[in-house]
């Protein structure tokens, strides 16, 4: 079968069972998006922001666990991508990223929309290609969906000359791939799980931190299951939470920056500690000496070898898929006799026990100012707990993290890594592709949603019913904290002068606004939206404290034990 | 401490960029880099020197085998190996320094390979630090010109660095 490049880049996401493209057409892209509007197998989803359809379809795969795949043009297209590129790349989500380029014959003669893609791009991609030959598109193509999806997962970028949509060749799609420079390890090697077991059997003070990675390989059950048998505590990072239940009560909560004062405190303080697809970073361990200063014996877990002994040193790394490891360790549990000691245990959850006793994350909401932990609880309340939320960066970030209680894998959706305010609305729109009923939130703040808001534009093309939660205190939030507690509480460029109005501007993309400004309306507005208004999206502007803070906070640089509590104040 | 790392990767374009920008991006150090295409075209082996202490060095192994396009990496330096280094000097040869010079070059077993009325170029080939001696026992002010290859490595016996 004769076919062009153009031809042959459909023909590719369709074997791939490819729902959605995410994208925008532009001068080089136009033979592929020709063959897009001969075909109904997938759909495209026009967005009005190439870092948009980058955040959205990186959503769709958090969401769901399926690639997400997107569609720029040359140049301002791509370079457009990057943030959205390099948001996926720090939190290790599988991306297929199809860029037009300029002819082959224009590359490196600066012509119009041209950019050195590959390079612009390199460094934040788990690999790239440029096709150079049409004879090598389909294998590129099925690379680059094998890569992004195996080990530990990332975006992968294919740049297609425009040429080379036009070029014609024998088209085959293989069925299957190797790659001699490239086999991910996924077993696990059972004497480090012997070891392991072993030293989780004889703790004292044991506990389990776990990150993203349960999350992406869907270990989520195993864990459950494991952290169960063993009855030790378990914290989640900001990129974890969900993959072991909030309810449960052998969760501390979430740790690092803003973590709860239990679960710093555990993870300071215990003498096993089981990482689990989490990769001590600073904002979870602070100051990885300090962290070094308490003896202890480390497990970590991971699918990526240059994960293990990173940050701080490791007495049993164990590199493999997390369900299979989890899996293996099960195994080895039910197998042999012994648990471990119920009163060590006893004694050590007392001591958690009186930690929580704290309770790090109470605040007051009186009857005149909304609370901005109060929206986030409601909303928990009027979702049951059973929404997707996605959020963008800062204030709303944390307190979202900390006070919806996410019980389910796949339903916190947010940018960790690379923390790109902007994220929220195309975040909220992958996810509704990728859930077609669910219940999407997205709660952000009055800087970040104006960072892609032109995305209500899309929202409504396409009617996706989500709920916008703006927590509007008028400032950078947490770049007014951060100048409250390290900068003389001198407010440099953070204060958000001529703010529009938010519910006229929600009507004007043909949306419905409200604007809630007492705390006794927060419940009922909530529950109006989500109810009354359940298929339309509603942008919901809560005017609120203007100077709450995040709290618990460890600052940059500190140790985990060195926390700074709201009551301390 | 210094390290020898030898990788074997895929003969692509821009292989050699991943590589070098991997080293920029982590602030890891190069003291030296040199890249060709192996017997099988289809492979390029590099030869890089870093320094950095255990902990560094590990995760320059490991990040380097994290890039697709590296198929092995191997630290030579952890075992017996030969590393060695073309150097070419360009130095003035003119009245008495032209008989010294010669005489020199010969005593690192180096070779003239240019000569002219007022200069040789003069090949020398060792590790790193036979290449330093030869620039440190010559007149400092007769040197005009030096290049060098950076170092390139092999393990010793049966360490085989091949696919």
């Amino acid at each position: 079968m004769q076919l062009t490049g153009a031809e042959i880049v459909v023909k590719c996401l369709q074997e791939e069972k490819v729902e959605y493209v995410f994208g925008y057409p532009g001068g080089s892209v136009l033979y592929i998006y020709d063959e897009f509007f001969k075909q109904d197998k997938f759909k495209h989803v026009l967005v009005r922001h190439e870092q948009a359809a980058v955040h959205a379809a990186d959503a769709y795969s958090r969401s769901s666990n399926k690639v997400g795949v997107c569609m720029v043009t040359s140049g301002p297209g791509v370079t457009n991508a990057v943030t959205g590129i390099a948001t996926a790349h720090m939190d290790s989500i599988p991306l297929v990223i199809i860029s037009g380029q300029v002819p082959t014959h224009y590359i490196g003669q600066d012509a119009f929309q041209e950019c050195d893609t590959v390079g612009i791009t390199r460094p934040c991609v788990k690999h790239n290609f440029l096709v150079k030959d049409v004879k090598d598109l389909a294998i590129t193509l099925k690379k680059a969906f094998y890569i992004a999806q195996s080990g530990r997962p990332g975006p992968v970028l294919v740049d297609i000359p425009k040429d080379i949509t036009t070029h014609v060749c024998g088209f085959e799609y293989p069925k299957t791939i190797t790659m001699r420079s490239y086999a991910p390890n996924v077993k696990c090697h059972s004497g480090q799980a012997r070891k392991a077991l072993q030293l989780m059997l004889e703790a004292k003070r044991p506990m389990l931190y776990t990150g993203g990675g349960v999350i992406l390989s869907d270990a989520s059950s195993q864990l459950v299951k494991l952290a169960h048998s063993l009855g030790f505590p378990v914290t989640n990072t900001l990129m974890g939470l969900g993959g072991y239940p909030a309810t449960d009560k052998q969760f501390v909560g979430m740790l690092g920056m803003h973590g709860t004062y239990e679960a710093n405190m555990a993870m300071h303080h215990c003498d096993v500690l089981v990482a689990i697809g989490a990769r001590f970073d600073d904002r979870v361990i602070g100051n990885p000496a300090d962290f070094g200063s308490v003896p202890r014996k480390i497990i970590h877990i991971d699918i990526d070898p240059s994960s293990i002994a990173k940050r701080v040193d490791v007495d049993v790394p164990i590199v493999g898929h997390l369900p299979e490891v989890l899996g293996e360790l099960q195994a080895l549990f039910d197998e042999q006799k012994s648990k471990p000691d119920a009163k060590t245990l006893a004694a050590w959850w007392k001591q958690i026990d009186a930690w929580r006793g704290k309770d790090s994350l109470k605040y007051k909401q009186g009857k005149e100012i909304i609370m901005p932990q109060y929206v986030i609880e409601k909303l928990y309340e009027v979702t049951g707990g059973d929404a997707f939320v996605t959020s963008d960066v800062g204030q709303h970030q944390m307190w979202a993290a900390q006070y919806y209680k996410f019980d389910k894998p796949r339903r916190w959706i947010n940018s960790g890594g690379l923390g790109t305010m902007g994220v929220g609305l195309p975040y909220a729109m992958g996810v509704r592709f990728a859930n077609p009923e669910a219940t999407v939130a997205c709660v952000t703040g009055e800087a970040s949603i104006q960072m892609n808001i032109q995305e209500l534009s899309t929202a409504k093309q396409f009617r996706l019913p989500i709920k916008i939660i703006n927590l509007n205190n008028r400032y950078l939030g947490m770049v007014r904290q951060w100048q409250q507690m390290f900068h003389g509480d001198r407010h440099a460029e953070s204060y958000v002068n001529a703010l529009p109005d938010f519910v006229k501007l929600a009507e004007a993309y043909g949306h419905v606004g409200m604007l809630i400004e007492r705390p006794a309306d927060v419940e009922p507005a909530l529950r109006e939206a989500f109810t009354k208004h359940k298929n339309d999206l509603v942008f919901m502007d809560f005017i609120t404290d203007q100077t709450a803070n995040v709290y618990p906070m460890i600052a940059a640089g500190k140790g985990l034990s060195d926390m700074i509590l709201a009551e301390d104040l | 401490m210094r390290h020898i790392i030898s990788i074997l990767l895929e003969n692509e374009a821009g292989a050699l960029s991943r590589v070098s920008g991997l080293f920029s991006a982590r602030a890891f150090n190069i003291e030296s880099l040199t890249v060709a295409a192996t017997e099988d075209p289809s492979l390029s082996r590099m030869t890089i020197v870093s320094s950095g202490s255990d902990s560094v060095i590990e995760q320059i192994t490991k990040q380097l085998n994290k890039l697709i396009d590296v198929v092995k990496v191997v630290d030579l330096s952890e075992a017996p190996h030969i590393e060695r280094e073309l150097m070419l000097v360009k130095v003035r040869a003119t009245g008495k320094d032209r008989e010294e010079m010669k005489r020199i070059a010969d005593i690192f077993r180096g070779r003239i390979v240019d000569v002219t009325e007022s200069s040789y170029v003069i090949e020398l080939t060792g590790d790193c630090s036979k290449l330093d001696a030869f620039l440190e026992v010559i007149e400092h002010s007769l040197v005009l010109e030096t290049v060098r290859t950076g170092v390139c490595g092999i393990g010793r016996g049966d360490r085989i660095l091949k696919v």
